[in-house]
């Protein structure tokens, strides 16, 4: 039981959780329009990457996240590009996305700054306070001092929600991911639709990497998301492409990551429970606990009469 | 049929190309001579028998992994975690390699690699059933399964069953009747070569010369057809992944007792997802794997040469291997070009050619 009274999980739990939640909140945007993204992971590296080289160059942590950001979104735009308009196979050009972000940003960091890594000047975000908070027991540490980016989660948890489930935009770009064809004889225009879910994936795969490299630190190192890009995704399919869900999810499997942390050199292996977040979504997609349902032309490509 | 073959020929050299010339402009504009990076590329792959030598080294686990995909992929499955399959195999492979006393190296090779082939299917089988039998997508299950094995994997080595104790988290080496040494001196090049295009050969042959591998193109083609002409689809799903995952094992395998002799955490160079665009840019062919593994495997192991002789970035060599995809995988860009005719902007007024319907 010690170790779940430790106040320090509870930090980490959350540290761990917010990048796998705003990278997860931003795939569900784009497959609710019907776009996999698998390229959240390469967008985060992507944002995390130009999040520093501008909050050096501008002397601003703020400048640094909106730098990020429009990086974060310019990746999103090649997805949308060879998606949509060019039909690609939606994982095959996430996994191109990918490798490239791995590729410019790790060519990038050595031809910018040489092997010694980024500027040690480089502005981090602001972390607020709240030491009313900081009384709760065991999980008060983790509530009340934590990056800005954290607590703005909560806002765009319940914009995101508010977003998808009672604004006009929201059903119509539901109704493009479970039928474009419907919702093109209804008058929409589907491709407009997608691009907006796919751009505000990178929107908040931008926020998450923002968070990875100037949100608590400020530097950046090569793969620095490390695979939290495809954990958000499993977050996603776990919260069953649901707001509530996928930061439900994001929580628990930051919880996993936090308590293999802990768990270093007590004797319990902490990979095994690195396994668990992949395993339970496998159970989860398997439908031998629940049942997840993707939106229904979710990765299919979608062509335009006129094209044929 | 000719033109389409032709034009089948054609089309993965043309994207290459064109990944090639965005890379060109990105190394201009980030002041590296496009001339000076290809031919180190060039040289550091093939330039000196030590070079090539550790271009085959890489080709080995990108053709081989990289024809079951193709297997796989034609039968309209998408197995996206064969790194996941690729370690499996790796563990077993050292399990029997480590564990079983000496014997002749024939057998003990053979039962390695036997060990590494038959995990490695395993570990493809249950993706394969929820895709059968629950409708579980087959991308997310072996992508999920392939991150668990790697942290399983990271276990192995470093507190698991099969680490050694010390600092360093590895296995044990194995004994000398499970590795394959090296034909060529200064090079880690050993028989697993002839292994592996062999496994390359049988992946062909299972695809073009049997029953399965009919049904595994007729499925990939028309789920329908396969159906209604009484083939067993949920068998068909079960086994296109179980193949893949097979050769991913066999792999495993092989890059244990032909390479690196013993178990270590960074044992793969990702070869399990460089082998999916291997599948890609190879059009799903097994035969055309062989040129395809061959260019990645150049890519991979020209850079790290690269580096070292010319002090050009290792990561280059992701940005154009992530162009390549990303090209091969937006291919309709070449009917968009063709049907707004963007070369005759160029070269003057042309009639267009009718576009050419891809299959797959």
């Amino acid at each position: 039981m010690g170790i779940l009274g430790n106040p320090e999980l509870w930090v980490l739990t959350v540290a761990m959780s917010v990048p796998i939640a705003y990278g997860a909140l931003g795939g569900m945007f784009s497959e609710r329009g019907g776009t996999v993204n698998i390229a959240i992971e390469g967008m985060m590296l992507t944002s995390a990457f130009f999040a520093v080289v501008f909050a050096h160059a501008g002397h601003s942590p703020w400048l640094g996240l909106l730098g990020g950001i429009a990086s974060a979104v310019l990746m999103a735009v090649l997805l949308y590009w060879a998606a949509v308009p060019l039909a690609a196979d939606h994982v095959v050009v996430g996994m191109a996305v990918d490798l490239l972000a791995l590729g410019l940003t790790g060519y990038l960091l050595v031809t910018m700054y040489g092997y010694n890594g980024t500027p040690v000047s480089t502005p981090s975000l602001p972390t607020w306070h709240f030491p009313w908070l900081s009384g709760i027991p065991v999980i008060g540490p983790a509530l009340a001092e934590q990056s800005v980016l954290t607590y703005l989660l909560v806002p765009v948890l319940l914009i995101s929600w508010y977003a998808l489930f009672r604004t006009p935009w929201g059903l119509r770009l539901r109704s493009v991911g479970e039928n474009p064809h419907i919702a093109r004889s209804a008058g929409l225009s589907v491709r407009g639709l997608k691009l907006s879910g796919v751009l505000i994936s990178g929107v908040l795969a931008g926020v998450a990497g923002a968070y990875l490299s100037i949100g608590v630190l400020n530097s950046f190192t090569a793969d620095m998301s490390n695979g939290r890009g495809y954990i958000a995704l499993a977050a996603l399919i776990f919260g069953n492409w649901r707001p509530g869900g996928a930061t439900l999810a994001a929580l628990i499997f930051g919880f996993a990551t936090a308590l293999s942390i802990q768990l270093q050199g007590t004797g319990i292996p902490d990979n095994l429970v690195l396994t668990l977040p992949y395993l339970l979504t496998v159970v989860a997609v398997g439908g031998i606990i629940g049942r997840t349902t993707p939106p229904a032309a979710d990765g299919l490509p979608y062509r335009e009469e006129e094209e044929f | 049929m000719s033109h389409s073959r032709v034009e089948g020929f054609v089309r993965p050299i043309v994207l290459v190309l064109l990944a090639f010339l965005v890379s060109s402009l990105i190394m201009v504009a980030t002041h590296y001579s496009p001339i000076l990076v290809f031919s180190s590329l060039i040289s550091g792959a093939f330039g000196n028998l030590p070079n090539f030598g550790s271009t085959l080294v890489d080709f080995i686990p990108l053709a081989v992994i990289g024809a079951g995909l193709a297997l796989c992929f034609q039968a309209g499955l998408f197995n996206i975690g064969a790194e996941g399959q690729f370690w499996m195999g790796a563990f077993a492979a050292s399990i029997v390699a480590v564990r079983f006393a000496a014997m002749p190296i024939v057998l003990h090779i053979a039962l390695t690699l036997l060990a590494g082939t038959l995990v490695g299917a395993v570990y493809a089988l249950l993706p394969g059933l929820l895709k059968a039998y629950r409708g579980a997508h087959e991308v997310i299950t072996t992508m999920m399964m392939s991150y668990a094995a790697i942290e399983f994997g990271h276990y192995l080595v470093e507190s698991g069953p099969l680490s050694m104790p010390g600092a360093i988290p590895q296995g044990y080496p194995f004994v000398a009747s499970a590795s394959l040494q090296p034909v060529i001196a200064t090079t880690q090049l050993s028989a697993a070569i002839f292994i592996g295009l062999g496994a390359i050969v049988a992946a062909a042959w299972l695809l073009y010369r049997t029953r399965l591998g009919l049904g595994i193109q007729i499925l990939g083609k028309n789920p329908k057809a396969a159906r209604v002409s009484g083939l067993s689809v949920p068998v068909l799903t079960v086994l296109g992944l179980v193949i893949s995952g097979a050769f991913a094992g066999l792999a495993g395998g092989l890059q244990m007792v032909g390479v690196t002799h013993q178990l270590f955490d960074g044992f793969s160079d990702q070869f399990g997802f460089t082998a999916i665009v291997v599948a890609l840019l190879a059009r799903n062919n097994p035969w055309a794997v062989i040129p395809s593994g061959l260019l990645f495997a150049a890519l991979d192991s020209g850079a790290q040469a690269m580096q070292m002789s010319a002090g050009i970035p290792v990561e280059l060599s992701f940005v154009i291997q992530g162009l390549i995809v990303f090209f091969v995988a937006a291919d309709r860009l070449l009917d968009v070009a063709r049907r707004k005719n963007w070369l005759a902007r160029l070269r003057g007024p042309r009639v267009p050619a009718p576009g050419v319907k891809e299959v797959g």
